[in-house]
């Protein structure tokens, strides 16, 4: 497959947002394509490495916001669907454990 | 022997434990450290890394799965290069490898402290955890393993620490700083190892045992024959009440005699909720809103204060949340907000009288709670109430922002609207305030404004204590009002977590009671064993 680039959003329901365990999650998922994975809370950016936990963190998304997932190059389009299917699932979580994460 | 030395914190982990002290130290800070070889400084960063990875796989593997999430964020952080390519960078500068790692550490960590979200500012205490660990490790100190059966003290305990302990031989946990919501805690709380915090600086140097009781709070170091004696009766009577209020937790709370009681809880931060289901009482009596003004460098904004309220909503479900508006001044007052130097602050600008005064506060607060009431069964609750007026007053600033916000077709609703009794005045003419859809007595105040005696003053307390027959004859007289007009009445001071006083209360005519989380399966045990006879 060629260098190709896909885009996708979704609305994030997990209780307490963005949090260290859903943000685990999210990057190590991220780190499992090669291609270049940027998040953003908005569509006009900043966007950022969806690879890194620091930044990813550092975003302190609350829930209801919606995530903005951007990749470019090899695999570009599973990418955006994997994570986005992944922040839709609620990061596979039950909202029991949510509150120790 | 050094004599006995008694402090009391705030109990994070309910229990009781007697045994030796061990200080727990941070690691030493690093020296300046300029002008350092930049190759060496890399490789001792880059060994005490790996370390530091295998260290935290070791005890990923064996941590409990409540615990495996703590653990894989610090190693997340850990494998990320954002983290690690500017302690580099410095560390090209000249900087020491602990410098360098401390330095970039320090910035991480004073970001989540700044956060508004309680959740993301806990992140903090995960970051220092790791940030210790490396810097131990680049000083040379193995991972001191801590003893097993003793009375951890000190500034502060990371969680990974606390997992590196074997708790099946018993062990406390006594901090200086520290706090109830931390990871510590709630791991302390799951295996049952008492913990108190918020002690202030603890002058353990020279002390060898101390008894630390979990429950109260109450911290005696060197204890002498007298404390030991109260120790032990504290510790069977603990022992036999969890027994007896683990079998009532998740029952409904009924007497003996068949008469059914709501126990409601009182929280002071949504976090609090965390370590209850939902299912195991009748809802949130009393919702703190202080919390929102923590620090009071800055005041909350509207979203921020619907976002918290509408949290403990979906926790609740269809369970009832009485949220309380701001309660500053008096006893609590905040920076910028409540007024300085008021000679008499408990008889002042404080509760509803503060909110009316500073409409701006109070409005951002009203909407928050407007749009919140769409997500479940808010209740909404004025402190501090005299007279009628104010209620009224509340009101309609409240109808007032309503109004507006269905104008921007912004979601909302108007929750039922209550009021405390925790000033004498409407605790004996309650049918001056028929607006009022229910009442919730604040014991505590109404016992200091009935006997004018502070409690938290021991030269007086005494006072407050004799004044209780008088503060009965009120909720006496109250719980009949409210029974013949069909509105509801809760109880949500300290009195209501009392378990001496509980069977006293239910016989005065109170059914509803909320309580202190901690006391939450006591208080159901005791109604449980209640009788009431032929009187309800």
């Amino acid at each position: 497959m060629s260098e190709s680039s896909a885009a996708r959003s979704v609305l994030m329901k997990h209780p307490v947002g963005l949090h260290a365990r859903p943000s685990v999650k999210l990057t190590r998922l991220a780190k499992s394509f090669r291609c270049r994975i940027e998040v953003a809370q908005h569509a006009s950016g900043p966007w950022i490495d969806a690879k890194s936990i620091v930044k990813v963190m550092a975003l302190k998304a609350p829930r209801d916001s919606t995530l903005h997932f951007r990749a470019e190059g090899e695999g570009a389009a599973e990418a955006v669907n994997a994570l986005s299917a992944l922040v839709a699932r609620d990061f596979d979580e039950d909202h029991a454990d949510a509150a120790t994460s | 022997m050094p004599q006995p030395v008694e402090r009391v914190g705030r109990p994070a982990s309910p229990g009781i434990f007697a045994g030796p002290i061990v200080e727990l130290r941070g690691p030493d800070m690093p020296a300046d450290g300029a002008d350092c070889d930049a190759l060496t400084e890399a490789d001792a960063l880059r060994d005490a890394l790996e370390v530091a990875t295998a260290e935290l796989r070791a005890l990923h593997d064996s941590a409990p799965a409540d615990a495996k999430g703590i653990v894989e964020f610090q190693l997340a952080m850990l494998e990320d290069p954002t983290l690690l390519e500017p302690v580099m960078e410095r560390i090209m500068t000249g900087r020491s490898a602990a410098n360098a790692w401390l330095g970039v550490l320090a910035l991480q960590i004073a970001d989540y402290e700044a956060a508004d979200d309680d959740y993301f500012r806990a992140r903090a205490g995960d970051l220092t955890d790791l940030k210790d660990r490396v810097l131990r490790l680049l000083a040379g100190e193995a991972d001191a393993a801590l003893p097993a059966g003793a009375i951890l003290i000190g500034e502060d305990l990371p969680p990974s620490r606390f997992l590196a302990i074997d708790w099946s031989k018993g062990g406390a946990i006594v901090l200086e700083r520290g706090s109830p919501l931390s990871h510590v805690a709630i791991l302390a709380r799951a295996r049952g190892v008492p913990m108190v915090t918020g002690l202030g600086e603890v002058p353990a140097i020279g002390h060898v045992e101390a008894i630390v009781d979990g429950t109260t709070g109450r911290v005696v170091l060197s204890p002498d024959a007298t404390s030991r004696l109260s120790l032990k009766e504290a510790e069977q009577a603990f022992a036999a009440e969890q027994k007896e209020a683990a079998r009532h937790r998740s029952r409904p709370a009924v007497t003996a005699d068949g008469i059914a009681v709501k126990v409601m809880i009182n929280v002071a931060a949504p976090a609090e909720t965390e370590a209850i289901d939902s299912a195991h009482c009748d809802g949130i009596g009393l919702m703190r809103t202080e919390f929102l003004f923590r620090d009071g460098h800055r005041l909350p904004d509207e979203e921020e204060q619907y976002r918290a309220y509408r949290r403990l909503l979906e926790w609740a479900g269809d369970k009832p949340v009485t949220v309380r508006t701001l309660d500053a001044g008096g006893d609590k007052p905040i920076a910028g907000l409540t007024p300085e130097n008021e000679t008499n602050s408990f008889l002042g600008v404080r509760g509803l009288r503060l909110s009316l005064a500073r409409p701006d506060v109070f409005r951002a607060q009203l909407r928050a709670l407007g749009r919140a009431a769409v997500h479940g069964k808010l209740k909404v609750m004025w402190p501090m109430v005299t007279v009628p007026e104010e209620f009224t007053a509340a009101a309609a600033l409240f109808d007032e922002e309503l109004a507006a916000m269905r104008g921007q077709g912004i979601a909302c609703a108007r929750p039922p609207l209550g009021m405390m009794v925790e000033v004498p005045f409407p605790a004996l003419l309650p049918e001056l305030f028929p607006m009022a859809e229910f009442f919730s007595i604040g014991s505590n105040d109404l016992t200091q404004y009935v006997a004018a005696a502070s409690r938290d003053n021991p030269a007086v307390s005494g006072l407050a204590d004799g004044a209780y027959p008088a503060v009965a004859l009120l909720i006496r007289r109250l719980a009949e009002f409210t029974t013949a007009h069909g509105i509801e009445l809760s109880i949500c001071g300290d009195l209501g977590s009392d378990v001496e006083k509980v069977p006293d209360l239910l016989a005065l005519g109170l059914r509803s009671l909320s309580v202190a989380p901690a006391a939450l399966a006591r208080v159901k045990a005791v109604v449980c064993r209640s009788r009431l006879g032929g009187g309800s």
